[in-house]
């Protein structure tokens, strides 16, 4: 299944943080959302796992508006992996995969044979199988973050949305939890903080800056120094990974682009959207 | 090919084993429910027996059985305690116990915070604001029952319920923390209020009839004053029951369950409307009993884990076996006058939570 977000809209704590924004996650691709903190890339997010409504513009889900399915049927097809870490609810592992049924139950049905099937499964594949009578809150970071890919793969997603997902990881747990989105293999859209993660793992990037998709395309194509410059406001040199061939972004650590305060970053947030500069944190 | 094929097979069965070892891990809810609903038979039977005048199990049962079976009464003091007394009221603390257990299950749930009870949520405070102004002003005094007492309790419980819910959703977004924070606000503030009707209470009858009602108590127990919890509290049992997955979604943050496609705003609305009918209705009959919301769920996810599906009943039941055995405390604990059993749930209460904290603190979450 395919995602098409047209012209999308998003208001969030009263101001405009997607403004019109474009963009395609194509079947079976993963592609990747970029841009500085405050750019939309959550918040546009949240529109496709329906925590948020456009303001206006569609969310398709290939080819019907997202917004005309019932939020059960629709989390049959799009599970996410949001930025939130929940309460201490003495939950054990095994039952917080077992969230991901959630969709395919009615009240008071119990769990059946195909569940429990695909709950193991879904733990075996996040390598987690061994771990299912832990309680959630013992859980190491990255173990955490890899029982909540298990549930969001317990609910059998045509479409994984994953926001930031390896915030908060070691470099090993990240580059495990990017290498499990590419061996399980689905349409994915996914927002990264880390370019040179984004580059390697990414078929197809989208840059967002000021609410707007401003950049598109595949990784190579789209990272280029100008424009880590005009969004990111960041020197940077683009160069070819000696181990992996995919583009290696080394940025300039001493100085941003012109200067601290960043002043003279030329392509500037387009009039109508307020506030959503770069630097500003909506999370 | 075959090789992975093989290899996901035996991952396969490893799990299967892992998960019948998960399942004898925490005690299994099936048997503990049963467990539970055999110790609160044999509690109410006590609570029937036991008292100022003690009346044998044996007795106990035979006076249920005749007036269960519709054969005449035998007349005479066993038959009146027994069947006019004591079994309404132990009736109504299991009833109020299983109520309380589960409105704290929900409310701790709903505002994602496992240390939260319908206190937190101010519709306590204005159950008992209302039942308060009804004793004080004479609202009640027509009623034999108490009806305008426990009506008054109620329309405080819904008002305090509307008040918090508005405030709580100024501005569009529905947070926990908002809910919490109007809850406490406007709960001090009605609380406020009923210590000024205390204070104006006319006489020293007024005052102790308040004051006993504030801290809670099963005393005016009868069968009319059952049959209103007896609805209500296995009513919204099931409206918690078919619920419980969006329960145990809500934990994990509303953009979980959103993403699981629990339609988090309205799933909120039905649980505080569920959450403030039964918390008025309880109110109403048995006044504002401390920390029996707060500590019963509390408790029971310890034993039978986070998930909803198992917490909600063996919550009800444990709730309804502790405020039987409460109430039999607070009647047969001195000789010369009964308890409110606020009083007792506090003086259990405070110390297991005061226990509980230090067991989380020391677990290091």
């Amino acid at each position: 299944m395919r995602i098409d977000i047209e012209d999308l809209h998003v208001a969030y704590a009263g101001r405009t943080v997607v403004a019109g924004a474009h963009l395609i996650a194509a079947e079976g691709e993963i592609t990747g959302l970029v841009g500085p903190n405050g750019s939309g890339k959550s918040t546009l997010l949240r529109t496709v796992y329906r925590h948020l409504k456009p303001t206006a513009g569609r969310v398709l889900l290939d080819g019907a508006d997202i917004g005309d399915i019932p939020p059960a049927r629709s989390a049959r097809h799009v599970a996410a992996l949001p930025q939130e870490r929940g309460g201490d609810f003495e939950l054990t592992v095994r039952e917080v995969v077992a969230m991901g049924r959630t969709p395919y139950k009615r009240a008071f049905a119990g769990e059946d044979a195909t569940d429990r099937d695909v709950v193991a499964r879904a733990l075996a594949d996040v390598g987690m199988a061994g771990h299912t009578a832990r309680r959630f809150t013992e859980l190491s970071g990255g173990e955490r973050q890899r029982v909540l890919l298990a549930r969001a793969f317990a609910q059998q997603p045509d479409v994984l949305v994953l926001d930031e997902p390896t915030n908060h990881l070691d470099i090993r747990h990240q580059v495990e939890l990017l290498a499990l989105l590419r061996t399980r293999r689905r349409t994915t859209l996914v927002s990264l903080h880390d370019l040179n993660a984004a580059a390697s793992v990414c078929d197809r990037l989208h840059v967002l800056h000021g609410g707007r998709v401003v950049a598109s395309g595949p990784p190579r194509e789209v990272l280029q120094p100008a424009l880590l410059a005009a969004v990111f406001g960041v020197r940077a040199a683009v160069a070819e990974h000696p181990l992996t061939g995919d583009p290696l972004i080394a940025f300039d650590h001493r100085s941003p682009v012109d200067g601290p305060d960043g002043a003279g970053i030329p392509m500037s947030a387009p009039s109508g959207v307020s506030g959503a500069g770069p630097g500003r944190s909506h999370r | 090919m075959i090789g992975t094929l093989a290899g996901r097979k035996e991952t396969r069965g490893r799990s299967d084993r892992q998960d019948r070892q998960e399942r004898t891990r925490s005690v299994p809810a099936g048997p503990l429910a049963l467990a539970l609903a055999l110790a609160l038979l044999a509690a109410l039977t006590a609570a029937v027996s036991w008292g100022s005048t003690s009346i044998p199990a044996g007795e106990v049962w035979s006076v249920v059985g005749r007036r269960l079976s519709g054969e005449a009464a035998r007349p005479g003091t066993d038959d009146l305690i027994v069947w006019q007394l004591r079994v309404p009221r132990a009736l109504l603390a299991a009833l109020v116990g299983a109520g309380l257990g589960l409105v704290g299950t929900a409310v701790q749930a709903l505002v994602r915070n496992p240390l939260a009870d319908p206190y937190l949520l101010g519709i306590s405070n204005g159950a008992s604001l209302g039942a308060v102004a009804a004793i004080v002003l004479g609202l009640g005094a027509g009623g034999s029952l108490g009806l305008g007492r426990s009506g008054a309790a109620f329309v405080g419980a819904l008002a305090t319920f509307a008040l918090v819910w508005a405030v709580a959703r100024r501005g569009g977004g529905f947070a926990p923390l908002r809910l919490v924070l109007a809850g406490v606000a406007i709960g001090q503030f009605l609380s406020g209020f009923t210590s000024y009707l205390v204070l104006r209470a006319g006489d020293e009858q007024q005052t102790h009839s308040v004051l006993f009602w504030l801290m809670g108590s099963l005393s005016g127990a009868n069968w009319e004053l059952l049959a209103v919890p007896a609805v209500a509290v296995p009513a919204g049992w099931l409206c918690l029951q078919a619920r419980a997955r969006g329960l145990n979604a809500l934990l994990m943050g509303d953009e979980t369950a959103a993403g699981l496609g629990v339609d988090v705003t309205r799933l909120r609305r039905e649980l505080f409307t569920v959450t403030s009918v039964l918390t008025g209705v309880l109110v109403a009959v048995s006044g504002a009993i401390a920390f029996v919301a707060l500590m019963v769920p509390h408790v029971c996810r310890l034993v039978v884990g986070g998930d909803h599906r198992r917490l909600l009943p063996v919550s009800a039941l444990f709730g309804a076996l502790l405020m039987v055995v409460v109430d039999i405390v607070c009647r047969t604990a001195m000789d010369t006058q009964e308890l409110p059993v606020g009083v007792v749930t506090s003086l259990i209460g405070a110390p297991a939570l005061l226990y509980l904290l230090d067991r989380r603190l020391g677990s290091g979450s």
